[in-house]
């Protein structure tokens, strides 16, 4: 299982670096959403992986890390604002350089295109 | 008082939310009630200082849950000067910003009081996460405002803000998630404690947590080579949100300073100085790429902007020498915050004054009253390039003598203030020496002139600006820092205090951990 979430946060971790990367903002957001998933999972990773545990201390012997969950929820809350925060700043920048360059260069019809 | 600590989070969240319910009334309603709200935040903030002055750590339980359980609120004395600096600097941004900017675009007062409601709370949290929260409220809060006015430069350059900021608090969850499962807590003062008991085999993703915070820290300090962001978003930005952000940079120190003292000081064990290596490298890096910048500029704005830079070099260089080089940086902290608003201020005010050539240093039309504009700006350049007699002076004369041993400091910080004032004087004869003599009347442009690029904003409200008012702020900023030049023997005193609480944890961790309030 360890290698299993450890490969599942690598890949969203490594898609997202990537797809940041790129000069399109539609990637960039894409890149973002998946940088999100993976920091998620690697916070429920952090109370270590375990399984059939009761979540709170309830006199048993162990029991799985109830903290980890309450960090993740407010992740994916923030997460979901920024998200939808950077779609409408990227579809306002479409809209004013008419392209979705990151630097409003449309690098299609003006290879030389200077920022102003 | 016991509720003191969450005064200065509380009040401006609460008139935040009012103001929103506020938004149908005119703006003159809203501008008095933002005015008063900081002006009692500034109250908050003194007496919270008076309060801690005394060596005192003030620990708030939300919830009053005992402290490794739930989240604390600490108010020490670096987080009391902090809040203090920053609603100090909130009244002349917003004064000025009720000259006009504000009508410019929607809930720019909503905005402005939840950035402070953000900026209190890094400021005072004593949990790890909380502090991430914090971040990501002061954070949204200065998307908007960045943003606020509108125009194609200022969409470009607030993209590029927005998307550094989230993939750095993406890292920071990285880094928070780490030091969670390395040290099993996220507050401050636990994990504190816990850093000297690490076991060997959590030793790795211990320091992997540390270094990642430094990243994440240094991205929002502007430390080379996390700073790319930082011109174009402030040069980018309407000017009193500009004068706001000058204690953006001073978040990240803050928690810089904040991490390296208390979960990586000398008690940490085989975490202590963690960032030791990096720091003071890095600083000197920044300095220089923020002189090269400033040298190179265009406008006064961008000039400033690179400032900015110059001021996050030399803060962080002052915290990476010990404990001397730390009084010495919270001592240069409030006057380079003022001095980079203030230049900002002026920056906008001579670019309403010059419509044809906005701020550029390029020979222009006199700017009326040129006189009292040149003698602000000579004031202003002079806080800035820290020459004597005023604050910025002093603080890097004791920058300087805190480090006697290395040269390299010495040259750079000397090199690096002597291309500031050639800057400066070059910008100020092209502004003011070699106008030609024909005066324009004065125009009132209802937006920016000399970005160039075509504006969006056109359909809102012609914005009316106020002489007075701009007049005021900037008075108002010189004041302080003329206060802090003259009150230097008291602050530099308040700020070794610090220094001398910031190298001995014990007693905050104490505190936190067993104290009652």
């Amino acid at each position: 299982m360890e290698a299993l979430i450890a490969l599942a946060i690598g890949t969203l971790t490594g898609c997202g670096v990537y797809l940041i990367l790129r000069a399109r903002t539609f990637t960039v957001v894409l890149g973002l959403t998946l940088l999100s998933y993976g920091v998620n999972l690697f916070l429920f990773a952090t109370g270590r992986l375990v399984i059939g545990q009761p979540p709170v201390i309830s006199g048993a012997p162990s029991y799985a890390d109830p903290l980890p969950q309450a960090l993740v929820l407010t992740a994916i809350v923030i997460g979901f604002a920024m998200t939808a925060f950077v779609i409408m700043l990227s579809l306002r920048a479409r809209d004013e350089f008419g392209n979705d360059h990151v630097d409003g260069l449309d690098t299609a019809s003006d290879s030389k295109g200077e920022v102003t | 008082m016991a509720h003191l600590a969450i005064f200065p989070i509380l009040l401006p969240l609460i008139v935040g939310i009012l103001l929103l319910m506020l938004a149908r009334l005119p703006i003159t309603v809203q501008r008095w009630v933002a005015a008063a709200c900081v002006l009692l935040q500034i109250g908050a903030a003194v007496a919270l200082l008076a309060a801690v002055s005394g060596g005192d750590v003030l620990v708030y339980r939300l919830g009053d849950w005992p402290a490794p359980w739930g989240i604390v609120l600490v108010a020490d004395r670096l987080a009391a000067w902090m809040v203090l600096i920053t609603t100090l600097l909130a009244l002349p941004a917003v004064v000025f910003a009720s000259g006009g900017v504000d009508a410019q675009d929607r809930h720019f007062h909503v905005l402005f009081q939840m950035q402070l409601f953000g900026l209190a709370g890094a400021f005072l949290t004593g949990d790890l996460f909380n502090l991430f929260v914090f971040f990501e409220i002061l954070l949204i809060a200065s998307y908007g405002l960045a943003l606020h006015g509108g125009g194609a430069a200022r969409t470009r350059a607030g993209l590029h803000y927005v998307v550094m900021n989230l993939a750095g608090s993406t890292v920071f969850l990285f880094a928070a998630g780490l030091l969670y499962a390395a040290l099993g807590s996220l507050n401050l003062a636990d994990l504190a404690t816990k850093a000297s008991k690490l076991t060997p085999d959590q030793l790795g993703l211990a320091r992997a947590g540390g270094l990642l915070l430094l990243l994440v820290f240094g991205l929002k300090a502007a430390l080379l080579p996390l700073h790319l962001w930082l011109p174009r978003a402030y040069a980018g930005t309407s000017a009193p949100v500009a004068a706001l952000f000058a204690i953006m940079t001073k978040v990240g120190i803050y928690a810089i300073l904040r991490t390296h003292t208390l979960l990586f000081g000398n008690a940490a064990g085989e975490l202590a100085q963690l960032f030791d290596p990096w720091l003071l490298p890095l600083a000197l890096a920044t300095i220089v790429i923020g002189t090269l910048g400033a040298m190179a500029a265009g406008n006064l704005t961008k000039l400033a902007a690179y400032l900015v830079l110059v001021s996050v070099g030399t803060l962080l260089t002052g915290i990476s020498v010990g404990t001397q080089g730390i009084a010495a940086a919270l001592y240069y902290l409030p006057h380079s915050t003022f001095t980079a608003a203030l230049l900002f201020l002026l920056a906008d005010a001579i670019k309403r004054r010059r419509p044809e050539s906005g701020n550029r240093f390029a020979t222009g039309a006199d700017l009326p009253r040129h006189a009292l504009w040149g003698a602000l700006f000579f004031a202003a350049a002079v806080a800035a390039a820290g020459l004597p007699p005023l604050s910025g002076f002093v603080g890097k004369f004791l920058i300087l003598r805190a480090t006697p041993d290395q040269p390299w400091v010495w040259a750079v910080i000397l090199l690096g203030a002597l291309m500031s004032v050639i800057a400066l004087a070059r910008a100020g004869s092209q502004l003011f020496l070699a106008a030609t003599t024909a005066t324009l009347p004065l125009q009132m442009p209802d937006a920016p002139v000399a970005s160039g690029a075509p504006q969006t904003a056109m359909q809102m409200p012609v914005a009316t600006f106020s002489d007075a008012r701009e007049l005021l702020s900037i008075g108002s900023l010189l004041g302080l820092i003329l206060a802090l030049t003259v009150a230097a023997g008291p602050a530099v005193d308040f700020a070794n205090a610090t220094a001398l609480q910031l190298a001995n944890p014990a007693f905050y961790i104490s505190a936190v951990l067993t104290g009652k309030p």
